[in-house]
């Protein structure tokens, strides 16, 4: 069985969201398929994060339908659709900044062990729980920073503690909101490497505007342009395709 | 870091040894007043530290907490009245009502955030007011005097003011040291987490709702204990207990004390006890300097006592 | 219950709706413009009573105490916002609440300084003395409709200001989206202060109306405080549609649940059980109600701002 093949892990049906006159999502479908890194991108303003909202759930779409793994997941909560295994890293940061490093790991394995309604076993010397969240740490290589307030860290590594808590979680799904948005060149590399190593199991939704990272990660590619996606491809034949050379970079491009 | 071990763990310590020789010193200097005003004071530290529990961790900033030391107070006062002494019954009854209490206003109030959080926790607390002042069967705006005190297994410990000092220390220490654990355990996390991203926190697939009413149902229930003390050691309950006044009063306990450490919270309440006793002391107008002294410290004094003794 | 008492009552009712409305007006544009929660606003409403209960004692007139009265008014609340609250604009909403409540105890404990806790009294001008027979044999205080005709006038007049001019353009928009008016260039500061006095005069107006039929003592101003957030918080804050709506509806449940909640109980229960049973769930009606709107409707029934 081919890549291609796979049943996709996410299928949005059809989205439309406006906010008054802007019409910010037209008629938006699109796959991911098991296995894949399927990367969004288009100009500022485009409509990306706000896609990304409908599918976490975080904003209702005036009409259409999200099918995640397999089941309808269109009316459940932010929560309740994280649980079901869609994890997400945000454009804007959003760690937990007076935790540790590990703790805002911590918090995210956590989450999956089901409701944490635990009250008496101090956290912070829960073996299990900081082993498993060093896991992935050690995965973005952030070891080092562990015990560090995450408040304090540099842009960049913040960006990185972002994708670790989304993997922490152990999503089916991974959707990730421009995660090497200003981040330096080191750590938008061992960005890449991660999640390189990982797409084979977490398949992810990725929007960058880093080209060079995209064309690096990426198996297929969608172009929205003013909240619609205009092509949808194989790296080669986005890069190749005029209308998206016009629509997205006015024409001169390095693409 | 030494220094941020020895207040995180040697301050409360210390604050306790010395809570604990109180009855002491009052026996030796033959000063009873200051063992019943330390009663007082516990009473009020425990509803501060059940209140910081949740303002301080959880950022719920709840304008109505006044209402269960009325609704813990009235509990007792009330079977008092009806001739049931014994504190087995009244006390679990007490903190029950409160907690279901909690449980219904929180369950409506947490839905909302911010700002509208504080003006319903407010409303529902002048609920609980008007209506013990409706109560015209309990004495309604004037209260209810209790002929006696709760009685415990017949050992009459409620009756001895050292007794009664040690049972008020006693379920102070409890109360911090149950919610001190809990703060740190994963619950506490969650609601620390919330308060610091509540998206980041349902991105991980935690809905903080449940963890806050829990929290929010804890310190209700706590703060109803608190009441249902308070009528002991007053032997009188009136709905000025519940005053929005008084709500106000414990959330500048909290603050004064520096909020989300539980301890400054005891500090909170003993400072301003010992404040408002000494200022009416000098003029029965002491809310014209308490006033200032307030803004004053809101505008330029954060951290609280607290963040004084660790002079950041 | 008779058709005259029901009568009575919806109208003191209404009377109470716009009271609430005057104060609730003033602090939903304060919250919604600035995002300032200001405890003291029930404390401006008192002042306004006291300050024309002054002012009559001084003049002998209504009419001059009521003018002196809003100046007055005005002048303090400019005070307390050069003084206090400008300092807490930026501050979050728990430092607003704790500052603002150290201005009720301040204010509150120095009107009983000046002029003592015992209450007093503005008596009604001459003009509006006695009372007028409505229907039948119903006679009702010509004050108390005066209250509520120039109510519902400055109701209306408020409305023209919010819809018709830049300013209320300023408000309104200022109610959905701080961020824009402030980078739009506007001088916030100086909107805050035009805001900030208006709502200041409205309050201190609703306590100089209020001074002839309530008693003017220390601390008048927290129920009506507390009732105004019912109002605003129902309304939805930020909105003067949905706080002159929920006012009103405030104003006539509360009135009328008080005088009838007994003989409805009644209905249900043994005289003795409903005598006990309707005061108090009279004095939980309105809280009953405000829950209810934000089970169903958490931001209000008129929600602003869409967070
Ligand atoms: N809550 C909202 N109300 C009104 N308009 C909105 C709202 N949220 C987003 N928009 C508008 O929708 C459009 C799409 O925004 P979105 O953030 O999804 O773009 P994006 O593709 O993620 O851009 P960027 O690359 O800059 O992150 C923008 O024009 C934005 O102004
Ligand atoms: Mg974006």
């Amino acid at each position: 069985m081919t890549v291609s093949e796979a049943a996709p892990i996410l299928e949005l049906q059809g989205l439309n969201k406006s906010y008054g006159a802007l019409h910010v999502t037209k008629d938006v479908s699109l796959t991911v398929r098991r296995g894949e890194i399927h990367a969004l991108i288009g100009p500022n303003g485009a409509g990306k994060t706000t896609l990304i909202g409908q599918i976490s759930g975080s904003i209702a779409p005036n009409s259409g339908a999200i099918v995640f793994a397999g089941e309808d997941v269109s009316s459940l909560g932010v929560a309740q659709r994280a649980r079901k295994g869609l994890g997400r890293s945000f454009q804007i940061t959003a760690i937990l900044p007076a935790f540790s490093v590990l703790e805002n790991v911590a918090l995210a394995v956590q989450a999956k062990d089901g409701h944490s309604f635990r009250f008496f076993k101090r956290a912070s010397s829960d073996a299990e729980l900081n082993n498993r969240a060093k896991v992935y740490l050690e995965m973005v290589g952030m070891t080092a920073r562990a015990g560090l307030r995450a408040g304090d860290l540099s842009h960049g590594e913040k960006r990185v503690l972002e994708v670790a808590i989304a993997l922490a979680g152990g999503p089916k799904l991974m959707l990730l909101d421009e995660p090497m948005a200003g981040t330096g060149p080191e750590e938008t590399e061992r960005l890449v490497t991660v999640l390189h190593g990982l797409k084979a199991k977490i398949p992810m939704l990725l929007i960058e505007h880093d080209m060079s990272a995209v064309f690096q990660l990426a198996d297929r590619i969608s172009v929205l342009v003013y909240g619609e996606i205009i092509a949808s491809g194989a790296p080669e034949d986005i890069r190749r395709d005029p209308a998206v050379r016009e629509a997205y970079l006015g024409g001169e491009s390095d693409l | 870091m030494m220094t941020r071990r020895l207040t995180a763990v040697g301050l409360p310590a210390a604050l306790f040894v010395v809570l604990a020789l109180v009855p002491l010193y009052a026996g030796v200097f033959d000063d009873r007043f200051v063992l019943l005003f330390a009663t007082r004071i516990l009473i009020f530290a425990i509803v501060a530290v059940s209140l910081d529990f949740i303002l301080g961790y959880g950022e719920m900033v709840s304008f109505g907490h006044a209402a269960y030391i009325g609704l813990g107070a009235y509990a007792v006062g009330i079977l008092a009245e009806h001739d049931v002494w014994a504190a087995w019954i009244s006390f679990p009854l007490a903190m029950a009502v409160c907690a279901l209490f909690a449980l219904v206003t929180g369950a409506i109030s947490l839905r909302t955030r911010g700002v509208y959080f504080i003006m319903i926790t407010l409303a529902f607390g002048q609920m609980a007011y008007y209506t013990t002042t409706s109560l015209s069967a309990y004495g309604g705006d004037d209260g209810l005097t209790m002929w006696g005190r709760s009685e415990l297994f017949g050992t009459g410990l409620f009756n001895g003011d050292t007794s009664f000092y040690y049972i008020v220390f006693g379920v102070l220490l409890a109360s911090y040291l149950i919610l001190k654990v809990m703060t740190r355990s994963r619950f506490g996390r969650v609601l620390e987490g919330a308060k610091q991203n509540e998206a980041r926190m349902e991105a991980i697939g935690i809905d903080p709702y449940r963890y806050r009413l829990t929290a929010f149902v804890l310190a209700g229930t706590i703060a109803g204990l608190a009441g249902a003390l308070m009528a002991n050691q007053a032997e009188f309950v009136s709905p000025a207990y519940m005053s929005w006044h008084r709500s106000g009063e414990l959330i500048v306990m909290v603050i004064l004390g520096g909020m989300g450490h539980l301890h400054g919270a005891i500090l909170g309440a003993i400072a301003y006890m010992v404040l408002e006793e000494t200022l009416s002391g000098y003029t029965e107008h002491w809310r014209l300097i308490f006033g200032p002294l307030l803004i004053l410290i809101v505008l330029y004094g954060k951290g609280g006592l607290l963040g004084a003794i660790r002079g950041r | 219950m008779s058709t005259t008492l029901l009568a009575v009552q919806t109208l003191n009712g209404l009377q109470l709706g716009i009271l609430l409305f005057l104060i609730a007006a003033g602090l939903t544009l304060v919250f919604g413009v600035m995002d300032f929660i200001n405890l003291a606003h029930g404390v401006q409403y008192m002042l306004g009573a006291y300050l024309a209960v002054a002012g009559y004692q001084l003049t002998g007139s209504f009419w001059l105490a009521l003018i002196i009265g809003l100046a007055l008014a005005l002048f303090c609340g400019l005070v307390l916002e050069f003084l206090v609250f400008r300092r807490l604009y930026d501050r979050d909403h728990l430092d607003q609440v704790l500052a603002t409540f150290g201005v009720i105890l301040f204010l509150n404990e120095a009107v009983k300084v000046i002029w003592g806790a015992a209450p007093l009294s503005l008596p009604a001008p001459n003009l509006l003395d006695g009372a007028i027979p409505l229907v039948n044999n119903l006679q009702y205080p010509v004050y108390r409709l005066a209250l509520i005709v120039s109510g519902l006038g400055v109701a209306a007049l408020l409305y023209v200001l919010v819809t018709r001019t830049r300013v209320g353009m300023l408000v309104r928009a200022g109610a959905t989206n701080p961020d824009m008016v402030a980078a739009l260039g506007v001088n916030i500061r100086r909107l805050f202060m035009i805001v900030f006095g208006f709502g200041t005069m409205l309050a201190g107006f609703a306590g100089i109306m209020a001074a002839p039929i309530l008693s003017v003592e220390p601390g008048m101003g927290d129920n009506l405080l507390i009732l105004a957030f019912v109002v605003i918080v129902v309304g939805g804050i930020g909105s003067i549609r949905g706080a002159f709506l929920a006012a009103l509806i405030i104003g006539l449940v509360d009135t009328l649940g008080r005088s009838f909640a007994t003989d409805i109980a009644k209905l249900a229960l043994p005289p003795a059980a409903a005598n006990d049973v309707g005061p108090a769930l009279a004095s939980m009606l309105i809280y009953i109600l405000m829950a209810a709107v934000l089970f169903f409707r958490p931001s209000g029934l008129f929600p602003v701002r869409s967070a």
